[in-house]
């Protein structure tokens, strides 16, 4: 896994609301069977028309927008527990997602992909927004061993929880299953007692 | 000291060990794997260069991706081929038992399970598909994991959890008449919100639960996921062990009197702790429907489609604005009476026999309207052979519908089984986000008596006035 400490980037603002797996990346383009190239369908129907032409409305098509870091609204990744959706925005290029609110199943599978989901609280999120709407240059600073994201301008900053082993895990680029399979003894330990 | 949740007692018996200020160790009796969340996860297996933990410990069956006309035939469709191609191979490399394409006990994953007797009482289970929640209806810890996970059990038959919190939900009393359990879940749901449950494992309890069919349940807890738990769990009991019990891997004689006496121990405590807990009665309950495009937005079908102005906060007003454009609706719309060209019958929500049986005593003497494309799709081999035991494909037939093959076909549509652009599906399956069921797509969740009753009059319909 790719290591991650901290980044300072633009961000891309999508504020709506419940943004589930099926918007992320759509089912149809579920059938690969490696986990490469899913970022050129990130948010598919919301930003291509059928006939494959830019939304111009969507702000993945908007230039003024660019960046490491996608803004979400509530509830963000709701819906099926597909991979491909962190997979999806990760191969487009963002290291880190911010909302008030993930779904569980989302938020694992972006941590086991070293995109790092930041849950700040409401008010901070519709900071953000502002920030970001009316600057597109706005720089945000996330830093993981400090645990706190920034609006560099102003300096306003909020910390966020993470959990200790899985800070680790971003911050060296461990993965679980190393973890997993160096205690291999107890967990066959656990199946003779049981 | 407080008693335990039926939770705690599942859980604290399959904790390997914790790691300190982390997650626990967390062990999974069984994994259920299908073609579109695994191939990536052999992938990783194969570069590490190690085998399967416990290869006994995992069941695979091709559903998402499969047709649900000609099954004997090869797959038209390359990616989805090469994809159950893939699942096929690497079952083989690895030494996994596979119900293939054309296998008596092929079906969707969660149908399968339980009905083969795989999934009981106790169990930790998992699979790359959110819907794992169905299989708490047995009282089991289970929920859908990412690819990752998938290779990180496949390998060491364990994940890295931390312990949800425990909510409880108690419905008593008698449903109504025309209510199923589909519209219990749509009427939590949209009590709760779509995101109500995150963080949360939900028991379900009460006397309407207890006195619902293992189907029922299954329906409940495959849908406890769409409120944004991690999963849903019922506590076992009578109705649980007859519906275990003969099933081709459930234990045999004694073995199954033993397996009872442990499954009897599986309840909340009486004075068990939950970090939230919810009461509502039964017969407050209608027949549901969605408007929108996620669960939660769910009305009593005889309602109006509800109005922003009553949405305060402004981002909540925009999306559920958002929702409705999309939808084609206004608030303040009659939901009754608005035309529907497609009803789609299936999904790992309600496309087991007693659904089927529930469409067909509704459809009964009756014909399906001439504007109504109706997809009836049995969620297994073993529920398509019933509904032809039992006589159900005549009635189904008679009133102009086509059974199909075993498949999660419209439900995510990645197959050919699409709802077209702006059309309108009255949908038995658990999404109705945007573009699930084919792009510009518009879903509307209901249960399958619903469903029934809409395609026989072509428009949305409330199932209490046909029966
Ligand atoms: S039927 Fe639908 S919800 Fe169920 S497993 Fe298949 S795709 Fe997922």
């Amino acid at each position: 896994m790719e290591k991650f400490q901290s980044l300072i980037s633009t961000a891309v603002p999508v504020s709506i609301e419940n943004i589930d797996t099926d918007q992320i990346i759509p089912a149809r383009f579920l059938k690969a069977t490696t986990r490469d190239g899913f970022g050129e369908n990130l948010f598919r129907d919301w930003r291509y028309n059928t006939d494959n032409t830019p939304k111009t409305d969507f702000i993945l098509n908007d230039k003024r927008f660019s960046g490491k870091i996608l803004v979400g609204g509530k509830n963000f990744g709701c819906g099926s527990s597909r991979e491909h959706a962190a997979w999806a925005i990760h191969d487009y290029g963002f290291k880190v997602v911010v909302s008030s609110f993930f779904a569980d199943i989302f938020k694992n599978n972006a941590l086991n992909n070293s995109l790092l989901p930041i849950t700040v609280s409401p008010e901070f999120l519709q900071k953000l927004f502002t920030a970001i709407e009316s600057n597109p240059t706005t720089d945000i600073k996330v830093d993981l061993p400090e645990q706190y994201i920034q609006l560099v301008a102003t300096g306003e900053r909020e910390s966020f929880e993470i959990n200790a082993y899985k800070k680790e895990c971003m911050i060296n680029g461990y993965d679980n299953i190393d973890y997993l399979l160096s205690i291999e003894d107890k967990i066959k330990e656990y199946e003779k007692q049981r | 000291m407080a008693g335990k949740t039926l939770f705690d007692k599942i859980w604290e018996k399959h904790v390997v060990t914790t790691i300190p200020d982390g997650p626990e160790v967390f062990y999974i009796d069984i994994q259920y794997i299908h073609e579109v969340t695994s191939p990536q996860a052999f992938d990783g297996l194969r570069k590490r260069g190690i085998p399967v933990f416990n290869t006994k410990q995992v069941v695979a069956t091709p559903d998402h991706n499969v047709p649900t006309l000609e099954q004997h035939l090869p797959i038209k469709n390359e990616l989805s081929r090469k994809q159950v191609d893939q699942l096929i191979k690497n079952c083989a490399d690895f030494g996994i038992e596979l119900y293939g394409l054309n296998h008596p006990y092929q079906g969707i994953v969660h149908v399968v399970g339980p009905e083969l007797g795989i999934t009981k009482p106790g169990m930790t289970m998992v699979c790359g598909d959110s819907h794992t929640s169905t299989h708490g209806a047995f009282g089991c810890i289970a929920f859908g994991i990412g690819t990752s996970e998938v290779e990180q059990v496949l390998a060491t038959q364990c994940l890295l959890q931390n312990k949800p919190k425990r909510m409880r939900i108690n419905i008593e009393g008698k449903l109504n008449k025309g209510v199923y359990s589909k519209d219990i879940i749509l009427y939590l749901i949209a009590k709760l919100t779509a995101g109500g449950g995150t963080g949360y494992f939900i028991e379900f309890a009460g006397s309407a639960i207890r006195s619902l069919s293992m189907e029922a349940r299954m329906t409940i807890c495959n849908m406890s996921i769409e409120m944004g738990a991690r999963g849903g769990l019922i506590a076992p009991d009578e109705t649980t062990f007859n519906y275990v019990k003969g099933r081709k891997f459930a234990p045999q004689g004694a073995d199954f009197d033993a397996a009872v006496t442990e499954w009897k121990k599986l309840y909340s405590d009486i004075d068990a702790q939950f970090d939230a807990e919810f009461t509502y009665e039964a017969a407050d309950i209608a027949p549901m429907i969605t408007y929108g495009t996620n669960p939660g937005m769910g009305v009593g079908i005889s309602e109006n489609v509800p109005s922003a102005n009553a949405i305060e906060d402004i981002k909540e007003r925009e999306s559920f604005n958002k929702a409705l454009e999309y939808m084609g609706f206004s608030s303040g719309d009659k939901l009754i009476g608005k035309p529907i060209n497609y009803v789609f019958v299936g999904s790992c929500t309600n496309a087991r026999i007693e659904d089927f049986r529930i469409v067909a005593d509704v459809v009964r003497g009756r014909k399906k309207a001439d504007n109504v494309k109706a997809y009836i799709v049995p969620g297994s081999k073993q529920v398509e052979k019933q509904i032809y035991d039992e006589g159900i494909d005549k009635v189904l037939e008679a009133a102009g519908f086509q059974i199909r093959q075993p498949g999660c076909s419209a439900c995510l549509a990645m197959n050919d089984d699409k709802v077209p652009a702006g059309e309108y599906c009255v949908s038995t399956s658990n999404r109705n986000f945007e573009g699930r069921q084919g792009q510009g797509a518009r879903t509307l969740l209901a249960s399958p008596a619903t469903a029934a009753a809409t395609a026989i009059n072509g428009y949305i319909s409330d199932v209490r006035e046909l029966i």
